[in-house]
């Protein structure tokens, strides 16, 4: 392996395809999963709506959809992706699957984040006469707000790694070239290279939202 | 104040609850009717159904049986839109304060306002002349977790005023805080009662805070009311078991140390200028032996209670029985 120029601008362009990736899938799955995190949460037994049959059902398929592996995934959602994407190759492709297979996660995710949150402050604003959807917008995501950026650390590196494996289905970024040139060809200089390229990615973005839940956690300070 | 129609009323509330362990009566036939204006004290040991009965006053929980009867509107098969008003009347205090963690104390303030569509600047206006009537006004920009117990409560306290309340609904509101600061925080309920005409019903388990604010109070035992009526009465003269045991207290254990008949003997002021006993141990020729004696500041007047032991011989406990008769101080034979 030589670092010359085509080298180095495939790695760019692997970096600037996996941010993509993750980042995309991950706001894509978030719009999915808080509001399901949200039904999970209110309509369950002892929430503050209690509707506890759509409650179970919700979670039955959550729980289904979360023990599909996702390499059968993202076979399975080709057809699903050739409609939406209009193809089922490269970073823009692989993005259906992905949110297909976070969105489940990251609902449990914030699920047990506003499981978190005070049942007393709830049961005052209650007592103040507040509706549902207040508590939900004015108590639940705001308190479990710290919660909710740690869980997001978690959830965007664990999508990272999801993304990654999206190479064998060649659908691009740093997953795709680890693999094309340490699997398929034996360069296993170049595996380390991205593999260590996706080992700082994660860190910056666990410590990025670390730090963001830090400095918007009131509690502390 | 009886003369006025109660603000609240409950009528043979009764509720269960169905746990997996089969079903527990919280409340039995449960009936009080409290006025506006008054200080109204709810005492009852652990697990006697305090929280169950004021949660179910603003409707927190659905009472399964009787009626709560608020303002004369019965709450029970009301719609939600119709109990969400109900609530805003009643603002209501908790033991853990119950602060939003990610607002301010004046964005805690304002919240209950932001919930009732107030406007925003009358909002922080109104939150502003709140915090400063709780003595908070230089702390409107920190955050709970930067308050003492006693400001929490304060902060609490101002944000459940926020709305304008009829009632304020205080439950264990001062058994987190210390001596001190809960004497601070009651005062404080005692002004908010008497300045803004706010009726307060207070919860606890402790009889030195309803000595120390109510007007009347409702002794709650194993679900059922056991007693209620004025202060000075059910201190004066408690009629039931439970009633004596809360409120002889430190008393009680006195009385199950000796072995001898005892007399509970209550001042209610009136008479502290007399030497009781130098009198009674004079005329009746017979040492008494003093085993606890304590005063107290009910509603006001000073009442005190003392215990003493008195002589087996049974001519000279009857002379003694004889003696506090006819001078007419309240007593009761404790055994
Ligand atoms: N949600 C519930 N489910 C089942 N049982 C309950 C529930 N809430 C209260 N209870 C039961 O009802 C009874 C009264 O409880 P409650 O909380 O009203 O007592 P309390 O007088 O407020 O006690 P404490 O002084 O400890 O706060 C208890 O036996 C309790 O276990
Ligand atoms: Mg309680």
């Amino acid at each position: 392996m030589t670092w010359d120029s085509t080298t180095v601008n495939m790695l760019l362009l692997g970096i600037g395809e996996t941010l993509f990736m993750v980042f995309a899938s991950s706001l894509l799955a978030y719009i999915i999963g808080i509001p399901l995190g949200i039904i999970l949460v209110v309509t369950d037994v002892d929430g503050i709506k209690p509707i506890p049959v759509l409650q179970k059902i919700l979670g039955l398929v959550i729980n289904l959809l979360r023990s599909v592996p996702f390499i059968i995934l993202l076979l399975v959602m080709l057809p699903v992706t050739r409609a939406i994407v209009g193809t089922t190759l490269g970073a823009k492709a692989i993005i259906p699957p992905l949110v297909a297979a976070a969105a489940p996660y990251i609902a449990r995710m914030v699920e047990s984040s506003f499981k978190e949150v005070d049942a007393g402050v709830i049961e005052a604003a209650q007592s103040m006469g507040a509706t549902t959807w207040q508590i939900i917008w004015k108590v639940l995501l705001p308190e479990a707000k710290p919660s909710l950026l740690v869980g997001a650390a978690i959830s965007i590196t664990t999508i990272l790694g999801y993304s990654a494996m999206a190479g064998f289905v060649g659908g691009g970024g740093l997953g795709s070239i680890a693999i094309n040139y340490g699997y398929y060809r034996y360069e296993t200089e170049m595996m380390f290279v991205t593999v260590i390229i996706l080992v700082v990615i994660v860190q910056i973005i666990q410590e990025t939202w670390m730090k963001l839940s830090k400095v918007s956690d009131k509690r502390i300070r | 104040m009886e003369q006025q129609n109660p603000i609240i009323q409950l009528k043979n509330l009764g509720k269960q609850f169905k746990t997996s362990n089969g079903t527990v009566t919280a409340l039995d036939d449960i009936n009080l009717d409290i006025y506006p204006g008054e200080i109204f004290g709810i005492i009852g040991l652990s697990g006697a159904g305090k929280s169950t009965l004021v949660r179910c006053i603003n409707y927190l929980e659905t009472p399964t049986s009787g009626s709560v009867i608020f303002e004369g509107v019965n709450l029970g098969g009301k719609g939600q839109a119709v109990i969400r008003q109900a609530r805003r009347s009643m603002g209501m205090i908790f033991q853990q304060f119950n602060l939003l963690s990610q607002r301010n104390v004046l964005q805690n303030v304002c919240f209950p306002m932001e919930l009732s569509g107030t406007p925003k600047k009358e909002a922080v206006k109104r939150a502003q002349e709140l915090l400063t009537m709780v003595g908070l006004e230089d702390r409107m920009k920190a955050y709970p977790a930067q308050l003492s117990g006693g400001q929490k409560q304060r902060v609490a306290i101002a944000r459940a005023m926020a709305t304008n309340p009829k009632v304020l609904l205080c439950d264990e509101a001062t058994s987190a805080l210390d001596p001190n600061t809960t004497k601070q925080i009651l005062e404080l309920l005692k002004r908010i009662n008497k300045e803004m005409g706010v009726t307060v019903i207070v919860i606890t388990h402790e009889m030195s805070v309803i000595e120390a604010i109510c007007d009347r109070v409702a002794i709650i035992d194993q679900s059922h009311i056991a007693e209620a009526g004025k202060v000075s009465e059910i201190f004066s003269n408690p009629k039931t078991a439970i009633g004596r045991q809360l409120i002889l207290g430190d008393a009680a254990r006195q009385v199950a140390l000796g072995k001898d008949r005892q007399l509970r003997i209550i001042f209610d002021g009136r008479e502290s200028s007399e030497p009781v006993i130098s009198n009674l141990v004079l005329a009746c020729k017979t040492p008494v032996n003093i085993m606890y004696a304590e005063t107290r500041d009910v509603g006001g007047t000073a009442m005190g209670q003392m215990l003493i032991q008195i002589p087996e011989d049974e001519t000279e406990a009857r002379r003694i029985i004889n003696y506090l008769k006819t001078i007419k101080v309240t007593f009761e034979e404790v055994r």
